[in-house]
């Protein structure tokens, strides 16, 4: 869908939104939002607003679905109606079926599952603003989630994805360069460069798909820092006895 | 805080060279040792493990914890132990002998007991047992929950928070290994356990808790007084 010569997508080496062509959009992370989930996060992507949040390990509904050595991962990724621009007819779709899919399948395999035989990992994405991006916005909030929900895993998740736009690779793609580009290649992979997620929009020759990975690639590195910050920060942050003195109150004990 | 002693790591991070040193949650790859959890890398006794600051309660054999009725079966009572698995406490690890039909006089549902878990199976079916002196049915007190990861900064060193907490609130105090806390005693005396119970649950990961709980005490009292 080239918009032939309308629109030129760098000026001077720089991008629409004046980034850098290998330069990630501003990333926001905050961790434990929810109160009700075992583990949560908010994540913006530039202008990707998504919340994930993870319950379990917990029992199974329905009761077959169960494994009796291992616990199941199940991950459900939703767009709010207002999402996007034009309003999205609410409940899942073809696509947001195979976003799930592909992101359960980004995560499962750092996902120590054996340590909870008969059980469940929920893992929820909403996705409440969008501007492309928003499988690999989601997969970072969730592996961050997991982590913050204490499940145990081999390693965290990072997702980024690489495009193409007037011929030049670039990093993270925004919503005018995945609309009107030629490529937009999302991956998913562990900080030790073992990929999980690779997907592929458009068209690349060899050598472009090889750059596009190295780019993506560094992309996570950069967001496996910034998830990294964002759990430590949480507990470097908590911890003082003024504040809860303050409080004064003894909210959030429930007494059964 | 010692940043050599409690540093916060995330799954992934590598901790030693020395496959000998991994202890729990960690794991082994290429003879290196990485953490599986996130929570506090804590080096002791040659090993290194990893306390995590969140996670549900796993079951094994000899806990003592607390549960809450559920249901009732034929020759089972379903307890919640607050966990991904449900505890079954069967008729015959009631200490006295009862008929079937009067299961639901001595534990009905939503009673609280303090119960001992007497095996898990690979499949963690989890059995309980209340055949002890301790254990048994909770008719006075009230029970709180903690997360479960919590529960070893509570009891402190050798149990030297909780024997504080005894001590100066002047409560009977259990806690379960599943994160649920009996306290009994004067009610104003609950109520200050219960606020001070919330602080350590949100302070564990810090150092020198146990001092600064017992200032806070002293300053309490002083207060009431």
């Amino acid at each position: 869908m080239r918009m032939n010569g309308d629109i030129s997508f760098l000026k001077d080496g720089f991008r629409l939104d004046g980034r850098r062509p290998d330069e990630l959009r501003p990333i926001k992370i905050e961790v434990g939002v929810l109160s009700r989930a075992d583990g949560s996060c908010y994540l913006e992507m530039g202008n990707n607003k998504v919340m994930a949040a993870v319950y379990g390990p917990r029992e199974v509904h329905p009761r077959h679905l169960q494994e009796v050595t291992r616990a199941i991962v199940r991950f459900r990724y939703n767009m709010a109606s207002f999402s996007v621009e034009e309003r999205k007819r609410p409940g899942p779709d073809r696509r947001s079926h195979e976003v799930s899919k592909v992101s359960r399948e980004a995560l499962a395999p750092v996902i120590q599952t054996s340590y909870f035989p008969r059980s469940v990992i929920d893992i929820f994405v909403e996705v409440l603003q969008a501007d492309a991006g928003t499988r690999t916005a989601g997969i970072n909030a969730a592996s961050v989630a997991l982590a913050d929900a204490g499940i145990p895993m081999k390693s965290m998740i990072s997702a980024c994805a690489a495009g193409k736009v007037d011929g030049q690779i670039v990093m993270d793609p925004m919503k005018l360069e995945d609309n009107f580009g030629d490529a937009d290649m999302p991956i998913a992979m562990t900080p030790s460069g073992e990929i999980t997620l690779l997907q592929m929009d458009g068209n690349l020759t060899i050598r472009e798909m090889k750059e596009g990975l190295d780019v993506a690639k560094r992309g996570c590195q950069q967001i496996y820092e910034l998830q990294k910050a964002a759990l430590i920060e949480r507990y470097s942050r908590m911890g003082d006895l003024e504040r809860c003195k303050n409080a004064e109150s003894t909210q959030g004990i429930q007494v059964i | 805080m010692d940043r050599t002693d409690r540093d916060v790591v995330v799954p992934g991070d590598l901790l030693s060279e020395n496959p000998r040193d991994s202890g729990e949650g960690t794991y082994v790859k290429d003879d290196k040792v990485y953490s599986l959890l996130y929570g506090l890398a804590n080096r002791r006794r040659d090993k290194i493990r990893v306390i995590p600051l969140a996670g549900k309660y796993t079951p094994s054999t000899g806990d003592i914890v607390i549960g809450i009725i559920s249901d009732i079966t034929f020759s089972n009572w379903i307890v919640n132990i607050n966990s991904p698995y449900e505890g079954l406490l069967h008729i015959s690890e009631y200490p006295k002998r009862i008929e079937t039909t009067e299961m639901p006089k001595y534990l009905s549902m939503g009673s609280s007991i303090m119960a001992r878990v007497k095996d898990v199976d690979s499949t963690m079916k989890v059995e309980l047992t209340l055949n002890d002196k301790r254990l048994g049915s909770l008719k006075k007190g009230r029970v709180i929950e903690i997360s479960p990861s919590r529960v070893p900064r509570l009891i402190g060193k050798g149990g030297s928070m909780i024997n504080m907490l005894k001590k100066e609130l002047d409560c009977n105090i259990f806690v379960g290994q599943n994160g649920r806390i009996w306290v009994n005693g004067r009610d104003e005396d609950m109520d200050l356990a219960l606020k001070i119970i919330h602080i350590i649950e949100t302070e564990a990961h810090t150092s020198g808790l146990t001092d600064r709980i017992s200032e806070f005490l002293k300053n309490e009292k002083i207060a009431r007084s």
